[in-house]
């Protein structure tokens, strides 16, 4: 490296490094310790936090029992961010090929209608979904004037809502690969395959999707590592009792206060987020192999 | 006759786009029509009304929360973007260099990392190291998690520069600073630009983190909507939702439209 090159890039080894890289290093030195009294720690070193996830120590006989109330939240995050990921593919395939098969000059414009809503604050997106849903929100509301319904549909505050909520915040994210995926398929393959006696459907499963795959599976990857991280969509949409990761780990520097258990909680989901991340470089590395 | 459906058009297709857009943009649009709503209503239509505008506009709180968020976008955009366009010229300009991929995975770890490990991270270490909990603390944290979204216009702005534009001004005795003074910064503005404002809008929308590093009394503009929502839903929330959305598209078309323009 030479001397420029280093002091170019010195702002951004000090900014990141400093302020991102060596607090996650932290984090994990502090999943090691002992949680303190009023929240902290104390610097002894404990495997207590990650011991807490599996087992509960008895009142009585101090034993150690074992127990799935941690391991659950860590499974209905998965099963949620897995949901979610199945119904933006539901909908998000369709809508790329949609506009993949679009003429070039509207194509555009639909890409970028795909694109606003990403860069609408994630927040105001889910309250002003939580306010679509909710009892006394229009969608009850109409639903009641229309007399399709006597009570108010409880949407809000279930586990529906959620993943509901999840879709909604990284649909963009299904569609934007695919779509780059499909608008480079040569549809001649297609013509081909018609003149052959494929049927559409046929021809979908067995032409069109081996070759997109690498897109599909990109689009997955960038709606389930997300979702199972989420924060905003289960502690608003889930009112709080339908924790996900996300929630767990925040409750720990603000309710609970067992900072070691919290880390730990955290050091967890990251090790699932860059597994989800390594098998998404690996499988970009792979196919600009294939290129 | 009705024309024959070209064999590349699946039935249903195009009815799930318009659901997609439909979930897309139904929820939002919802808001920003109730939030000219007269009357408190969601099933009545109480006439056409800013005065929702008025009342959030007129909140002290909501006034103290938008300036605090604009304080911290704008120092943590212009710091963002000064550490990605540097960032930028190290990586782009000459042959490869050992650790060229270490840089670029620490310019893109704020885009890794999920957010919520982000922020109890940085929480710690603010407090391990001594920093009292506040506006700076906001700031810095919003400057590292800008600057991957800064990186991405400018890099790909600079990409396209032919280095020959460079060398032409080498040739004719200009020294490195005055080529890159006069030829390449004018030329890389579009990208530096566009940077700037997609990290304003990233800084100005970000909650999860600004939860978690911002001390007592400092609050931003999504951290008083959460307040406000946890309380119950007023028409106020739909204004101040309806404006920052107007912002967020806003500054994200004029990213576009400026990053697209050629040199």
């Amino acid at each position: 490296m030479t001397r420029a090159r280093l002091l170019l890039l010195s702002p951004t080894l000090a900014m990141i490094g400093f302020f991102l890289l060596l607090p996650v290093a932290l984090m994990a030195v502090y999943s090691f310790l002992s949680p303190g009294t009023y929240g902290g720690v104390e610097w002894l070193l404990s495997f207590d936090a990650y011991i807490q996830f599996f087992f509960e120590r008895d009142f009585l006989t101090d034993e150690l029992v074992f127990h799935t109330s941690y391991l659950s939240i860590y499974f209905r995050s998965f099963v949620q961010a897995l949901a979610a990921t199945v119904i933006c593919l539901l909908i998000g395939f369709p809508t790329a090929y949609f506009i993949a098969t679009r003429p070039p000059a509207t194509r555009s414009a639909w890409v970028l209608l795909v694109t606003v809503p990403y860069w609408v604050n994630l927040l105001i997106r889910t309250v002003s979904m939580l306010f679509v849903l909710r009892d006394e929100g229009p969608l009850n509301g109409a639903l009641a004037a229309a007399g399709i319904v006597d009570a108010p549909l409880r949407i809000a505050y279930t586990d529906f809502a959620v993943a509901l909520g999840l879709v909604y915040s990284y649909l963009p994210f299904m569609v934007l690969p695919i779509y780059a995926a499909i608008e480079r398929f040569d549809f001649s393959l297609m013509e081909a395959a018609c003149d052959l006696y494929a049927g559409r459907w046929t021809i979908l499963r067995r032409i069109i999707l081996p070759t997109v795959k690498p897109g599909v599976v990109a689009g997955c990857l960038l709606v389930f590592i997300p979702s199972l991280g989420a924060y905003i969509a289960p502690d608003l949409l889930g009112g709080g009792k339908n924790l996900m990761i996300g929630n767990l780990v925040a409750l720990q520097f603000q309710g609970s206060r067992n900072w070691p258990f919290g880390a730990a909680a955290a050091v967890l989901l990251l090790s699932a987020v860059l597994v989800a991340l390594t098998v998404l470089a690996r499988r970009r590395a792979l196919s600009a192999a294939g290129n | 006759m009705r024309k024959p459906k070209p064999i590349s058009a699946y039935p249903g297709f195009s009815q799930v786009t318009w659901l997609c857009m439909a979930l897309l943009y139904a929820p939002i649009l919802v808001v920003a029509v109730y939030s000219f709503n007269a009357i408190r209503s969601i099933t009545t239509w109480g006439g056409f009304s800013l005065a929702w505008y008025a009342k959030a506009f007129a909140n002290p709180h909501i006034q103290a929360a938008t300036l605090n968020s604009l304080v911290v976008a704008v120092a943590a955009s212009v710091a963002a973007t000064v550490i990605a366009t540097a960032a930028a010229l190290a990586l782009a300009r000459g042959r490869g260099f050992r650790g060229r991929g270490g840089v670029f995975v620490l310019i893109n770890l704020p885009l890794m990392i999920p957010e919520i490990v982000t922020a109890v991270a940085m929480l710690i270490f603010f407090l391990a190291i001594g920093f009292q909990l506040g506006l700076l603390t906001v700031v810095i944290a919003h400057t590292v998690f800008c600057v991957p979204f800064a990186y991405l216009p400018i890099a790909a702005r600079l990409s396209g520069i032919e280095t020959f534009y460079e060398d032409a001004a080498q040739d004719l005795y200009a020294d490195r600073w005055r080529s890159f003074r006069f030829v390449l910064l004018p030329m890389m503005m579009p990208g530096i630009f566009a940077g700037l404002m997609l990290a304003f809008i990233i800084s100005l929308d970000d909650f999860i983190i600004t939860n978690m590093v911002t001390g007592p009394g400092t609050t931003t503009l999504p951290l008083a909507i959460y307040g406000m929502v946890r309380v119950g839903f007023s028409p106020e929330i739909n204004a101040i939702s309806t404006v920052m959305l107007l912002v967020s598209v806003f500054f994200v078309s004029l990213s576009y439209l400026v990053g697209r323009r050629r040199a």
